[in-house]
């Protein structure tokens, strides 16, 4: 059985740690874009009114004002929707603040299929492959509220921009406080010999289950949680490859440019073993409830399991 | 600084622009030329700069949003002393710091941020503003816009932010030569009433002969005596300015002179002396 401490949205791991970082520090500032509640940075709101923004419906002065922020000497962060927070303002992260290697922390809120009935405009699925192919960022996409935590609060003093992927739904909590973080090194959930599951954000917990189904049918999988996806763990990468000799990713993201495509940079440079890739496949979502949305688009633990299947048939 | 050592000065600094465009064969003469009085007098006369410490907390902030007009602003930090003659020359050269929009990451002194994507710089004005009301520091903030680049809609964003916000420390300038790339701003994609705009987004709105010194140096006082709003200069200029060829034409957008026509350019602006 998967060990789940909990039931949170990741986004209240973001906000909570702001509230934690602002009364430490008053270099930090927050900037929202009229989603203030909804991505809850509500509390730093409230709490730290003298440092906090609300720009209105202006993505694109949203990250120019962080810019001008981070150059007058505070730690911006902005968050606002995760299609708004990297797509409509991409050009403004790439040149000004990615090109200066500003201080800029974006956290993208909403993340994924799970946004549910909003629909594909408001699902974010591109992310990871928008901002990971920018030089001088960095991309952390936390598994649960408390990794989102301690990412939000590594994101703060680590010199650069960062963007932080993260989401609206309630889901399982399966690490805890005194779980070890440091960007750029991944965190083995499980071990296993017999192929590795790499997963990050939503998808490391359907990961963990999907490794007790195959266990039941005698297959031995390895998870890791990859949270940083830029700079990525190299070396648990090439050694899961090597060890296990099969691989397959999991992301709540497109399949072309995101995540398994990243892992995927790393093992045909490496160790080249077979690969599957279980993600949204090239197609946008639509209505419905997150858990339907998850089960048809084929991102449940279910989906994990065939494409561990597959892969072992080309070990 | 007086007024007759400022021409004094504008009259060199545009020799190093055409000497910088010339020696690189590429870059944008237009645009710079006409830029370059709003500029000798801000940095001359009105922007605090430690010239030994560009990073000085105390120091006000210009932000070149029109990056490609760059050889005036390396001209200009070049008249300050903080980039060699030498070092002009190499411009959009491999290796050089001075590159065809500003970098940041080269270590300029005096480059704040990188720019040159048009429409980005009023935003990073309104931030640096906001911080430096947030820090309870009178930093004062510029920031050099074109008039073809008013037609990027993250203008108007940052414009309602500004005001919003009651940057009275942030000064915009436009500089209002007339012509973008591919011709008149009035008919590729008119602008006007650009006064009655920003009015209406709650600046306080000066307009000006940009190349009139004394007009320019009122402009920059004006503006830092205004409470509660920003201020927005819009200056009439002539691109091309000071080289009767260049004037008003938009081919001298983004072509640079050969060496007969420098040598050319060179006998009026000194005959303007």
């Amino acid at each position: 059985m998967v060990k789940v401490f909990g039931n949170k949205a990741t986004r209240f791991g973001f906000g909570e740690s702001l509230v934690e970082l602002g009364t430490k520090d008053d270099k930090i500032f927050v900037l929202g874009a009229d989603t203030v509640s909804s991505v809850a940075i509500n509390g730093f709101q409230d709490k730290f009114p003298d440092r906090f923004a609300n720009v209105g419906i202006a993505e694109s002065n949203l990250l120019g004002m962080a810019a001008g922020l981070a150059i007058s000497g505070f730690i911006p962060f902005v968050s606002t929707y995760g299609v708004f927070a990297s797509g409509r303002p991409w050009e403004q992260i790439r040149t000004t603040i990615c090109y200066s290697k500003l201080n800029v922390k974006i956290g993208g809120s909403h993340s994924g299929l799970m946004v549910g009935p909003d629909g594909a405009t408001h699902q974010a699925l591109e992310e990871i492959a928008i901002m990971r192919c920018l030089p001088n960022m960095t991309v952390l996409v936390p598994c649960d509220a408390v990794e989102t935590k301690k990412a939000t609060i590594a994101a703060a003093y680590h010199k650069g921009p960062v963007y932080i992927r993260y989401g609206r739904e309630n889901v399982p909590t399966i690490t805890e406080e005194s779980t070890p973080f440091e960007i750029g090194k991944a965190q083995v959930m499980k071990e296993g010999k017999d192929v590795c599951i790499m997963a990050c954000g939503s998808m490391v917990y359907e990961s963990l289950v999907a490794a007790d189904i195959l266990e039941k049918e005698g297959i031995n999988a390895k998870v890791l949680n990859i949270h940083t996806i830029k700079p990525i763990d190299e070396k648990a990468i090439i050694e899961a490859a090597k060890e296990c000799g099969a691989i397959v990713t999991a992301e709540e993201h497109q399949k072309f440019g995101g995540f398994g495509s990243a892992v995927a940079e790393v093992v045909v440079r490496n160790s080249p073993v077979p690969m599957e890739f279980v993600a949204v496949n090239d197609t946008f979502g639509e209505s419905g409830k997150p858990s339907d949305l998850i089960a048809k688009y084929g991102l449940k633990d279910i989906n994990i399991v065939a494409a561990v299947k597959n892969v072992l048939k080309r070990k | 600084m007086e007024i007759a050592d400022l021409k004094i000065i504008s009259a060199s600094v545009r020799k190093d622009i055409l000497t910088m465009l010339e020696l690189a064969g590429s870059g944008h003469p237009g645009g710079s030329l006409s830029a370059v009085e709003l500029m000798v007098d801000l940095y001359f006369n009105h922007m605090k700069i430690n010239a030994k410490n560009f990073n000085d907390p105390k120091r006000d902030y210009f932000i070149l949003s029109k990056g490609h007009v760059c050889p005036v602003l390396y001209s200009v930090l070049a008249q300050m002393e903080c980039i060699s003659k030498e070092e002009l020359c190499t411009l959009r050269k491999i290796g050089s710091r001075l590159q065809g929009h500003p970098a940041k990451d080269k270590n300029i002194p005096g480059i704040e941020i990188s720019t040159g994507s048009l429409g980005y710089g009023l935003s990073i004005g309104v931030g640096v503003a906001k911080g430096m009301k947030t820090l309870k520091q009178d930093n004062r903030v510029y920031v050099l816009m074109g008039d073809g680049e008013q037609q990027e809609g993250s203008i108007w964003e940052a414009a309602m932010a500004a005001s919003h916000f009651k940057l009275d420390n942030l000064c915009a300038i436009v500089d209002c030569n007339g012509l973008q790339i591919d011709g008149p701003v009035d008919k590729v994609l008119n602008i006007n009433p650009i006064t009655d705009k920003y009015q209406s987004f709650g600046w306080n709105v000066i307009s000006i002969d940009g190349h009139n010194l004394n007009e320019v140096d009122s402009a920059y006082t004006q503006a830092n005596l205004q409470k509660d709003k920003p201020t927005v200069i819009i200056a009439k200029t002539v691109k091309g300015k000071g080289v009767s060829f260049m004037e008003n034409n938009a081919d001298w957008h983004g072509k640079t002179p050969t060496k007969e026509q420098l040598i050319q350019a060179f006998k009026e602006i000194d005959a303007t002396l």
